[in-house]
């Protein structure tokens, strides 16, 4: 005989009830998809957030934590509770350890995105993924003192095109009633989408922010300021007294540990250098808090989908008791009636997962330009691999675990009852 | 068919049982039986009223339940000396079971429904094979020979099938192979008196084909005038005779 008959049975059955059946696999499919999607959206999200920034050695700024530093450095989340001197930015921009420095200004806004003044040498030496630079989509970088250089999702969302004008806000916020309305910014160039806040930033020249400031040296416009025409402002000598931050790369990496400790106990001047890749640890640590609670919530969810099949099979025991008495009349073992029981479990729970795995490699492939687009995250390669199948082995092993408490209590019942058919 | 003649002559025991108690757990022996023999050419009826340990008595004899005390010998095999699984064989191999109703799993065909037992047993796998050559065609000359040969019939599903149509499909299950026993749980209590006389009537005429010894179980003793023998359980049960015991 053969010995695994019952697959077949199990399958019919199964069929019979295909209503109940498709449902719960319709559950379990859904949790898994949830599972998954979430993982990819993780991985995708850590992958892309390990490559905001690379190619640069160390980030300065002002005393304060190293986190807060990247954060608002390379997120342009959250601000600097102070700026660098002009001198101390010098001072380390001709260390000669040093290869090449980018200088950052922050504070002001256009329309909820951050304005970041810098200088040309941004362009040339920023890099993020593997060290890939900055390429410009349209235009290039600046030339004038009130040219922009707008990221890539400033441009889509805006609807801006090169040479159009832009006002600057003074501080953060989308509804900012302090405007540089006086002093417009013309679109130079657009770049590329890169996937990192990039995107989200209007570069203009350490200059142009300077200019701007010009009459508001109190925080808030004097009647001066009217008097500052760019016109005029062209001719001024625009060098910044002070700087958010800036960016180092160094002649050779070993010296960064070296060049940080410097840095950090710099006289003049309480002055921070982070190493980004380990300020990127130290921030993933603070994010990955919140990346295990979303990964134990999906697999809570195919938990709950699991459930789902064992409460369906459970309550199908009582109307089964009769196939299962059919079954034992014509010679079934008990132990086939228990296997009979936890290869449906099996077979639910192997069907729902490929269907899972099938619809969200699906699903993220279709969305793939949205998810990227829009939440700037890479998904990398969209093929099921060695993970799905240990989650396929693991949703399984899960629901055959489940399976059991039908399973045994079918094999009891296949004893108690006897031959007598319970309706 | 005479393919069985040659092993078991006629007279030869086809159970027996001995000294039988049977109590179901926590409650008063239901079962209490000194002697029972049936031989393997009797067709016998075994009446008595609701309650009174039919369905209990066809379980201990079909090997599903165990006697609490006493021996249940089928075909000279001691139930009780085999163990569980052992008994599940023996079942499979000499045993055909119809109950009362639904006899059928809804999720196989007619046919696969009658061949259900040769997928749980070699022996009667083999036996079908030799008799008709394929287990299809020996489950449709059972079906046929039971009246169900309407081709459109066979096809419909088993859940389409009238009360009567389902017995017969059970019946022709119980019967493939050529197992020694039948045994059957009042298979006609959801059938007319015209439809009960007729399938009585074909069922023992099959068993006789194929020399199986039929106990059949009901409360309806009008039916013991189709059978060669009738045992009234409450007679032959001293568990039914001790007044204080039977509360149902
Ligand atoms: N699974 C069981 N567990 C406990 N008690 C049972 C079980 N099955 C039957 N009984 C009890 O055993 C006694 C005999 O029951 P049984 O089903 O053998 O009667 P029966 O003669 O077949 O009745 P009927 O003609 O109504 O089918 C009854 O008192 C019944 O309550
Ligand atoms: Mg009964």
């Amino acid at each position: 005989m053969n010995r695994f008959f019952f697959l077949p049975l199990a399958a019919r059955s199964l069929m019979n009830r295909r209503v109940t059946a498709l449902l719960t696999l319709f559950a379990i499919a859904l949790s898994v998809m949830l599972f998954l999607g979430v993982e990819k959206i993780r991985l995708g999200a850590k992958e892309s957030f390990d490559n905001t920034i690379s190619g640069t050695d160390l980030i300065v700024g002002a005393r304060s934590g190293s986190v807060n530093l990247l954060l608002y450095s390379v997120f342009r989340i959250g601000d600097a509770t102070n700026n660098i001197t002009w001198e101390s930015y010098r001072a380390f921009a001709e260390h000669p350890d040093t290869a090449w420095t980018v200088p950052i200004s922050l504070g002001d806004s256009h329309r909820g995105f951050r304005v970041m003044g810098t200088t040309g040498a941004y362009f040339e030496h920023y890099q993020y993924g593997q060290r890939r630079p900055l390429e410009f989509g349209e235009g290039a970088p600046f030339e004038d003192v009130f040219d922009a250089v707008l990221g890539a999702e400033v441009a889509s969302r805006l609807g801006y095109e090169l040479g159009d004008a832009i006002t600057l806000s003074h501080g953060i916020g989308e509804t900012s009633f302090a405007n540089h309305e006086n002093k417009p910014f013309r679109v130079a160039g657009i770049l590329k989408r890169t996937g990192t806040p990039v995107d989200s930033t209007v570069h203009v020249p350490l200059e142009g922010i300077e200019a701007i400031h010009l009459g508001w040296e109190s925080g808030a416009r004097s009647p001066l300021a009217a008097l500052y025409t760019p016109e005029r402002v062209r001719q001024m000598e625009l060098q910044p007294a002070e700087i958010t931050a800036f960016f180092m790369g160094l002649k050779s990496r070993i010296a960064a540990l070296k060049v940080q400790r410097e840095i950090n106990q710099y006289k003049s001047e309480p002055l921070q250098a982070v190493i980004p890749g380990v300020a990127l640890s130290q921030l993933w640590r603070v994010v990955s808090v919140a990346e295990t609670a979303l990964t134990s919530i999906a697999a809570f969810v195919v938990f709950t989908g699991l459930l789902g099949m064992l409460t369906a099979i459970m309550t199908s025991l009582n109307e089964r008791r009769r196939e299962m008495a059919i079954l034992r009349s014509v010679g079934a073992r008990p132990w086939m009636i228990f296997a009979l029981l936890m290869s449906e479990a099996a077979l639910l729970a192997l069907a729902g997962a490929l269907c899972g795995i099938a619809a969200i490699y699906t699903a993220l492939t279709a969305a793939r330009s949205f998810i990227e687009a829009q939440l700037g995250i890479f998904l990398g390669a969209l093929q099921p691999g060695l993970y799905d199948l240990y989650l396929i082995l693991a949703v399984v092993g899960a629901a055959l675990l489940l399976g059991l408490f039908p399973a045994l209590r079918a094999y009891r019942n296949s004893l108690a009852d006897g031959l007598t058919v319970r309706v | 068919m005479s393919r069985r003649l040659a092993h078991s002559p006629a007279g030869e025991t086809a159970i027996a049982v001995q000294d039988l108690t049977f109590a179901w757990p926590g409650g008063a022996p239901v079962l209490d039986i000194p002697e029972l023999h049936i031989a393997r050419n009797e067709k016998v009826f075994v009446e008595g009223p609701s309650g009174s340990g039919k369905s209990t008595l066809l379980g201990l004899i079909g090997g599903v339940l165990t006697p609490a005390r006493g021996k249940v010998m089928l075909l000279g095999q001691n139930l009780g000396a085999l163990s569980a699984a052992g008994r599940d064989r023996f079942r499979a191999e000499h045993l055909g079971i119809v109950f009362q109703m639904f006899n059928l799993l809804p999720y196989l065909s007619l046919i696969d429904n009658v061949i259900l037992p040769c997928r749980f047993s070699l022996r009667r796998r083999e036996a079908a094979l030799a008799a008709t050559g394929t287990l299809t065609g020996e489950a449709r000359r059972l079906l046929a020979h039971l009246g169900l040969k309407d081709e459109a019939l066979l096809r419909r599903p088993v859940t389409q099938l009238s009360v009567g149509q389902q017995q017969r499909v059970a019946a022709a299950r119980a019967l493939i192979g050529g197992p020694e026993i039948l045994i059957a749980d009042e298979p006609t209590s959801a059938l007319d008196a015209r439809a009960q006389g007729r399938f009585l009537e074909l069922l023992i005429e099959e068993c006789e084909r194929a020399q199986s010894a039929l106990v059949f179980v009901s409360h309806d003793t009008a039916l013991s005038r189709f059978f060669t023998r009738t045992i009234a359980l409450p007679e032959v049960n001293r568990a039914a005779q001790a007044p204080e015991e039977e509360g149902a």
